[in-house]
């Protein structure tokens, strides 16, 4: 796993989640499923390139049951933007890269 | 014109683009196999294959794919992950068009496989992820103790619903006529599963719930059109796949379901390029045929070229 994804738990959530400053791109993945280690790489360079503009986390569904549940996540992965503690944009399943980055600077404000 | 960057390029990465980049880089063409995810494609979430043969104790899709794709490195196939955007077949050299450049070669294998049918039905857009789903080792789990419904009735809607069972306390398989597609194997153990529950001659027509849950499916009798509400906490899709060929936009004859047709060499309607496994019009969508599909396309892609 790439430094510049953050690994969030149901504890650090509120602190690193909802109060950053910055808008949020959180993985919900778990260990046992197939098409999250597709979206996973993914994740990790999509960091490289944005991490200036967007905090990267990720959070094991297994590890993490609070969390998920909050959000009624019931289908991983599910990638959600947070932006001043809520969500602004939910993408569910496994999508390419250059789904992901039009997403990326839809919530950043940058025209795709 | 300059000249081409590869011999081949193979669109799609599951076992059918994997098998054929083996053969390809044996044959010692300069072969690239684009993947927009990971390659394994539809396998990858398969929990155990169990009629791919040459392994007793089953493999996983995650496994087989991951071996496959070992395989052919090995001889040199370069795997590229990205997204075809469209393609150009009107001449002798094709050209494929990616976000951040264009590629060209004499000859394409497509190998883009299916994505799990949609059931069109109201609710099921809107509780994607929250109860509504078409993969069972991804969100299983998500459902301990819940009561959910599985709907078809070929092999998929079976298994994965038998898979179901380790999590749900039950599984309702509703089905839209009174005996099953499924394999005659996965039907015996379907039918002695205590947690499975049959509903015949039905379909779904609304799928209802809260903000973040499913709570009702609306089932609807097709012998007697009787309706009725049915509380389950989740609801999986398993009715068919439809062809991945959004990027093609009438580069090639299609069949009416949109799948590709091809003849027994797996030649399409244009010269120079080739169709293998689910993406093609088959009477038989499985790891084995796609592996077969693709070793004729590669071998035809290599006949092809010799020839020009």
């Amino acid at each position: 796993m790439s430094d510049n994804v953050l690994v969030i738990t149901d504890t650090s959530f509120d602190a690193e989640v909802l109060k950053s400053e910055k808008p949020v791109l959180v993985d919900f993945w778990a260990p046992w499923c197939g098409p999250c280690k597709a979206v996973g790489p993914i994740i990790d360079e999509l960091a490289a390139d944005f991490g200036d503009k967007i905090k990267f986390a990720k959070c094991n569904v297994d590890e993490n049951p609070l969390t998920p549940g909050k959000y009624g996540i019931r289908s991983i992965p599910t990638i959600i933007f947070f932006k001043n503690g809520s969500i602004a944009e939910q993408v569910i399943g496994a999508v390419p890269k250059t789904k992901l980055e039009e997403t990326i600077k839809k919530v950043v404000g940058e025209s795709a | 014109m300059s000249k081409p960057e590869y011999d081949l390029i193979i669109i799609g990465g599951g076992p059918a683009g994997l098998t054929a980049g083996l053969y390809a880089s044996r044959s010692r063409l300069k072969t690239l196999m684009i993947e927009k995810l990971l390659p394994g494609g539809q396998i990858r979430v398969s929990d155990a294959l169990e009629n791919y043969p040459g392994f007793p104790d089953t493999i996983t899709g995650a496994e087989l794919a991951q071996r496959m794709t070992e395989q052919a490195g090995k001889f040199g196939l370069e795997i590229e992950t990205n997204e075809v955007l469209n393609v150009d077949f009107s001449k002798k050299i094709k050209k494929i068009s990616l976000p951040d450049k264009n590629l060209s070669a004499p000859t394409v294998i497509i190998a883009t496989g299916a994505s799990p049918r949609k059931l069109n039905v109201p609710g099921e857009e809107i509780f994607l992820g929250k109860g509504v789903s078409f993969c069972a080792t991804c969100d299983g789990p998500f459902f301990h103790n819940s009561v959910v419904a599985a709907v078809g009735g070929g092999d998929t809607a079976v298994q994965e619903s038998i898979f179901l069972t380790k999590f749900a306390k039950k599984v309702y398989i509703i089905h839209r006529r009174d005996e099953l597609r499924a394999t005659k194997i996965l039907q015996e153990r379907a039918f002695a599963n205590d947690k499975i529950e049959f509903i015949w001659d039905s379909v779904v027509t609304g799928i209802k719930g809260g903000l973040t849950n499913v709570d009702t499916i609306t089932l609807k009798n097709i012998k007697t059109n009787d309706s009725k509400d049915l509380n389950v906490d989740g609801c999986f899709i398993w009715v068919g796949t439809r062809p991945n060929i959004e990027f093609l936009e009438n580069a090639l004859e299609l069949d009416k379901d949109g799948f590709i047709v091809t003849d027994s060499h797996m030649r399409t309607s244009v010269a120079g390029v080739f169709a293998a496994g689910d993406i093609r019009n088959t009477p038989l969508r499985q790891v084995a045929t796609a592996v077969g599909d693709a070793a004729i396309a590669a071998f035809s892609a290599e006949h092809y070229i010799t020839n020009l």
